[in-house]
């Protein structure tokens, strides 16, 4: 995986609904076969048939930064969605609050999920509302998010998650190395549970 | 480790916990990891690419249920079989065991895990899907998790993760005539709003909770992540114990005994502290149905749809028009005598035989409404023989109603199952999202005896007023 842009200045895309689920960003009836191809064609595939909609907007291509409503990525556990969102170009996603299974899988997706107060939330919207051109600029080494006519703030990432981000390394090299502990973990459990090891 | 009185979830978490190094999330072991078609693949080609193998292929188990055909209707197409046959050659690669199409036990994930007795009290499981906190019923804590995660539990048995909070959902009281477990989960997940349980597990207590049986305690858990929690949980106990004695994996002879002594003290101790309560006296309970386009909008079966209006604040009321609009519903008005096209039994939500004999409970003796059409869809090849064993089937057609072979079918439409766009279905599943059913469809999701009343009628319909 690549290391993390420090900082992310990109333009935003507002997506002003609350409560977007996965099967919005990525329907089912893309999950079928075992490729990722194609997924950036699957993003928010039916909402594009209204062409109001923000990814239908010239230039949206270039966003990298979706600003969106609370509790995105609920529902189903499908990796797909972060996988069409950075299929498309976007690097982070900012929300007053995530669903956990979207915000892990995005994490290891290279796709930061930034938690912003209502407050910031708000001014965020209405100033990329009224100046589509406005570039947000998100620090994860820093954790600050910043815009012009926005007061900056810091956020919050898992400090373990945002080390493997900075650092372009994954989880699997992490737990593959508790090897050793695991086989004495399962000797112990076995143990405790009366069966032979 | 948690000093002092514990929850069931801090005990089942304090167990699992290999490592846990300052600053990263723990280390926990996952006793079961369950696998199917449609979010391994990339998984399993990540090991292969690393030249990693499976650690415990015995402690891992795959079905095939979200892309197969349950008709003639929805035959494989070449997408599909790739899947499958990708699946297939996993499975032998890694020696990880299949219940593949043909297999007597295959079904859905979260239905055969239970039934065959892989998923027992105190376990931790993981699946590729977010219903994986259906296993929850019997005293695990089982939660979903993402492609990439279902690669670190093939490869070393294990997860990182932050620990959730224990959230107590306790409903008192005895269940009144003609409500089940579905409609108290529709009703929490009313109350709690979809993005409320973020970061809980729920443990499901209380008189009303322990007189379920375990079928019932399974749609509840099943649910728990509408309201957005990771799992839900039901503390072990001799309905559970009963349950499970003697089903394929379930332990036997002296390791059962064992089993069971270790099992009973899966409870909440007295004086353990919840972070989060919420509280039901099932006295209030009715039929519940969904009427928008998330599973937290539910309401009593007599309510009325919501009005905008009423909101408290400007997004959810824009939320709330959102979903009228979409489902071409009217503010204020009645859900009961809305028309319906289709009526969908099945889901690892009701696919179970209880369900089963409480759509054809309703159906015996009537007529699905000429405009309906209905799918009967058992949750696991077993569940299928013993439906007709008992004669379910024959009830299920001569009422009309289509009975088909076990599988996600019309919960995901993935597998050519699908509602036609603007039509409107009652499902006995898990999610009401725009086009979750087949694009531009809209589901009302209610329980197995709500939905076949809806059938026999063409109308929304309180199963109580069909009541022989």
């Amino acid at each position: 995986m690549e290391r993390y842009p420090v900082p992310l200045v990109s333009r935003a895309l507002l997506l002003p609904h609350e409560n977007v689920d996965t099967d919005q960003i990525t329907p089912a009836r893309f999950l079928r076969g075992t490729s990722q191809d194609g997924l950036a064609d699957a993003l928010f595939h039916d909402w594009r048939k209204d062409p109001g909609f923000v990814l239908n907007q010239p230039g949206a291509r270039e966003a990298q930064v979706l600003v969106a409503g609370d509790n995105f990525g609920c529902g189903s556990s499908r990796e797909h969605a972060p996988w069409a969102l950075v299929a498309w170009g976007f690097r982070a996603i900012v929300s007053t609050s995530f669903a956990d299974i979207f915000r892990n899988n995005s994490l290891k997706n290279g796709l930061l999920p930034v938690v912003v107060p209502p407050e910031t939330h708000r001014a965020l919207f209405a100033r990329v509302g009224a100046a589509p051109e406005t570039e947000l600029t998100i620090d994860l080494d820093a954790l600050t998010l910043s815009a012009p006519g926005v007061a900056p703030v810091g956020f919050s990432v898992d400090p373990f998650a945002r080390h493997c981000l900075l650092e372009g390394v994954d989880e699997l090299g992490y737990l593959v190395g508790f090897d050793a502990r695991i086989t004495a973990f399962e000797a112990a459990q076995a143990r405790t549970h009366g069966e032979s090891v | 480790m948690t000093d002092g009185p514990r929850t069931l979830f801090d005990k089942v978490w304090d167990a699992h916990v290999v490592a846990h190094e300052p600053g990263s999330p723990a280390v926990l072991y996952v006793d079961l990891h369950l696998v199917h078609e449609v979010t391994s693949a990339p998984a399993f080609a990540t090991l292969n690419a690393r030249g990693l193998v499976v650690r415990r292929p015995e402690r891992t188990a795959a079905t095939m249920d979200h892309i197969t055909p349950t008709s003639p209707d929805s035959a494989l197409d070449d997408v599909a079989r790739d899947t499958l046959s990708t699946l297939e050659k996993n499975c032998a690669e890694h020696g990880v065991r299949l219940f593949a199409m043909g297999d007597a036990r295959r079904g859905i994930v979260h239905v055969i895990g239970p039934e065959l007795g892989l998923s027992q009290p105190g376990m931790t499981i993981v699946c590729g899907d977010s219903h994986t906190s259906t296993h929850g019923a019997v005293g695990a804590l089982a939660f979903g998790i993402g492609t990439s995660e279902v690669g670190h539990v093939l490869a070393t048995q294990c997860l990182l993760q932050r620990r959730p909070e224990p959230m107590e959902i306790r409903v008192d009281g005895q269940l009144p005539a003609g409500v089940t477990a579905k409609d108290i989960i529709l009703r929490v997940v009313a109350e709690l709003g979809i993005g409320g349980g973020t970061g809980a597990v729920f443990e499901y207590r209380g008189a009303a909770i322990e007189a379920l049986d375990m079928e019932g305690r399974m749609t509840l858990c099943n649910m728990s992540i509408e309201a957005g929690a990771r799992a839900g949980m039901v503390a072990p106990d001799e309905t559970t114990f009963a349950w499970l004695r003697g089903r394929d994996f379930a332990p036997s002879g002296a390791a059962w005994d064992r089993a069971v002594a270790r099992w009973r003290e899966l409870r909440t101790d007295d004086g353990a502290t919840f972070a989060r309560r919420l509280v039901i006296d099932a006295a209030t309970l009715e039929p519940m149905i969904t009427w928008g386009t998330n599973p937290g909008m539910g309401i009593g079966i007599t309510e009325a749809i919501p009005n905008p209006d009423d909101a408290p604040d400007a997004s959810t009321r824009a939320a709330l028009q959102k979903a009228l609009d979409y489902m071409h519903l009217e503010a204020g008005a009645p859900l009961l005598g809305q028309p319906v096209d289709v009526v969908f039994v099945g889901s690892c939500t009701n696919s179970r035989l209880s369900d089963l004999r409480a759509a054809a409970a309703v159906l015996d003796g009537r007529q699905v409404a000429p405009a309906v059409r209905m799918l009967v869809v058992p949750g696991s090849e077993r569940i299928k023989a013993a439906a007709e064993a008992e004669g379910l089937h024959h009830i299920i057609v001569a009422a009309g109603a289509e009975w088909h072979e076990p599988g996600c079918s019309l919960c995901i439409a993935m597998n050519g199952d699908t509602v036609a766009a603007g039509k409107v279905a009652v499902s006995t599943s898990n999610r009401n999202f725009e086009g979750r059913q087949g694009p531009g469809s809209r589901t009302f999701l209610a329980s197995p005896a709500t939905a076949a009343a809806c059938a026999v009628t063409g109308r929304v319909t309180d199963p109580r007023t069909l009541s022989r």
